[in-house]
């Protein structure tokens, strides 16, 4: 369908962005990439009066790396993740849970605020800032405040981001050389929503025993969030294939997904223990 | 509102309503009928023009977003006389029945092919998944454009 009316407006800087967001209270929407906002607009499940558009707005789309972590301008493309080598050191689990979103034409205009912002639990990125206890820079009138991922996903399309504000960066914690790690997913055809998929990362401690796991799930959570009972599942545990096993069902039966027309919950809940299962063999093998 | 762009490489102007997206802006205003338009919501990929070097589609794209920008769609890749190296390779390996697809994966192809002239077979089979086709049955589009690489490893990627 073709899109309902609206004012466009184009400013230059993220201070007014937020000025017109505050100045049209509730009736204005942040365009980026547009690759979720423009269907759903398309559908009438949004029908915003202003569309302030990020395109003029400079610098933010850097990606930057040092001793700190990861931060990402909130206007980075899949693409420009893509194409940064250095990611696979900087951080290997981001680069290979972006991989898989979406098709090419929208990872070349697809952005990481935008994904943040629309926080749908079957998208990468809010899995892995939630995996990864990312924190968010948000800008509002009353100018910056930090936000932790997990305060920051409240529910399915839902966030703590107030209407006059904006995502400026996320940044992720530095992820350590030796870091066992690895993401898995199962969709129908590449580039599509998947049915299901796993975040996983731990760290080894003198005795070979994992620790500082990390656990979160893409498409079968109510939210983006991590699964604390799986987590402690494996921490203090050598990484077997008994461990696995437990440790997956503890996932299996933690993950709380909804039926819907491509999958029904029970599969859902399924298939995250067999992808835990497998990245747990896959993360155990894997040597820095 | 007005918007000003570069299409097949000759600047364009165009006078539309803010909610114009960058495929109805080519289509009904700049009447450049090449770039077809599926779903009109991001899933089939027939709507793909190529803006700045990137395959993108133009149903979620505001022809607003296109301003400045240079814009190739498929009438853009076709020489003033005959065929591309792609075109004729889609031709030779029946990659089109209906053909209602075939703007879209043109372009994407030629995007793809500009940037990474090297794509294996299984790289073009991942980008090319975004393109939906009820026809063909996709097999001989894969075909005919691992057999088009050869042409864009020796063109100039400025030549476009
Ligand atoms: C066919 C198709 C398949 C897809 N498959 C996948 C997939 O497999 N996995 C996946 O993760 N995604 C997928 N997507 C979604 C895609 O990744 C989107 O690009 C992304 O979710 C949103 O980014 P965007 O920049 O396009 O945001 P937009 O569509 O521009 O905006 C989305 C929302 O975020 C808000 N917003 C944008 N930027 C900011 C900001 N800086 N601060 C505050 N609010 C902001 C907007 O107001 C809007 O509410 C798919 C999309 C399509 C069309
Ligand atoms: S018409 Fe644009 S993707 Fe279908
Ligand atoms: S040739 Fe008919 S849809 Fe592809």
């Amino acid at each position: 369908m073709k899109l309902p009316n609206f004012e466009y407006l184009a400013p230059s800087s993220p201070a007014e962005v937020v000025a017109l967001l505050a100045a049209h209270p509730g009736e204005a929407k942040i365009i980026a990439g547009g690759q979720s906002l423009l269907p759903t607009m398309a559908f009438r499940l949004a029908q915003p009066a202003y569309l302030v558009d990020l395109r003029n707005v400079e610098g933010m789309n850097r990606i930057v790396i040092d001793d700190s972590g990861v931060r990402l301008g909130a206007r980075t493309r899949w693409r420009d993740i893509e194409d940064d080598a250095r990611l696979a050191t900087a951080h290997p689990l981001l680069k290979e849970a972006i991989t898989h979103v979406a098709h090419y034409q929208v990872r070349n205009r697809g952005t990481v605020g935008g994904s943040l912002a629309h926080a749908d639990p079957a998208a990468e990125m809010p899995c892995i800032a939630a995996t990864c206890e990312a924190e968010l820079t948000l800008l509002g009138p009353e100018g910056e405040r930090r936000m932790k991922a997990a305060d920051f996903f409240l529910g399915p399309l839902t966030t703590a981001l107030s209407d006059d504000e904006m995502i400026l960066e996320v940044r992720l914690p530095r992820w350590p050389a030796q870091r066992r790690w690895a993401f898995l997913e199962f969709a129908r055809r590449p580039g599509d929503f998947a049915l299901g998929g796993v975040a996983l990362y731990y760290d080894l401690d003198a005795e070979n025993r994992a620790c500082n796991t990390h656990i979160g799930v893409v498409g079968a959570c109510y939210y983006s969030k991590r699964l604390p009972i799986a987590e402690s599942a494996l921490d203090g545990k050598r990484v077997d294939a008994e461990t696995a096993r437990a440790v997956a069902r503890a996932a299996s039966e933690e993950a709380d997904p909804t039926s819907d027309f491509h999958a029904s919950a029970e599969y859902r809940k399924s298939l995250v223990g067999t992808l835990l299962e497998r990245a747990l063999v896959t993360a155990a093998q894997r040597t820095s | 509102m007005n918007i000003a762009f570069e299409l097949n490489g000759k600047p364009v102007e165009a006078e539309v309503p803010a909610r114009t997206t960058l495929a109805d802006c080519i289509r009904h205003h700049l009447m450049q009928t090449g770039t077809h338009v599926g779903c009109e919501h991001g899933v089939c990929g027939a709507c793909t023009v190529i803006v700045d070097g990137d395959a993108v589609r133009s149903c979620l794209m505001l022809a607003a977003q296109a301003s400045g920008a240079k814009v190739t769609t498929v009438e853009g890749l076709t020489p003033a006389e005959g065929l591309s190296a792609l075109q004729e390779s889609f031709r030779k390996h029946h990659a089109l029945q209906c053909g209602f697809c075939t703007p879209g994966f043109l372009t994407t192809a030629h995007a793809l092919l500009t940037q990474e002239p090297n794509a294996d077979k299984e790289r073009i089979r991942h980008v090319l998944s975004g393109n939906l086709c009820r026809c063909t049955g996709y097999i001989n589009i894969i075909e005919a454009v691992c057999d088009a690489r050869s042409a864009y490893a020796k063109s100039d990627p400025e030549s476009r």
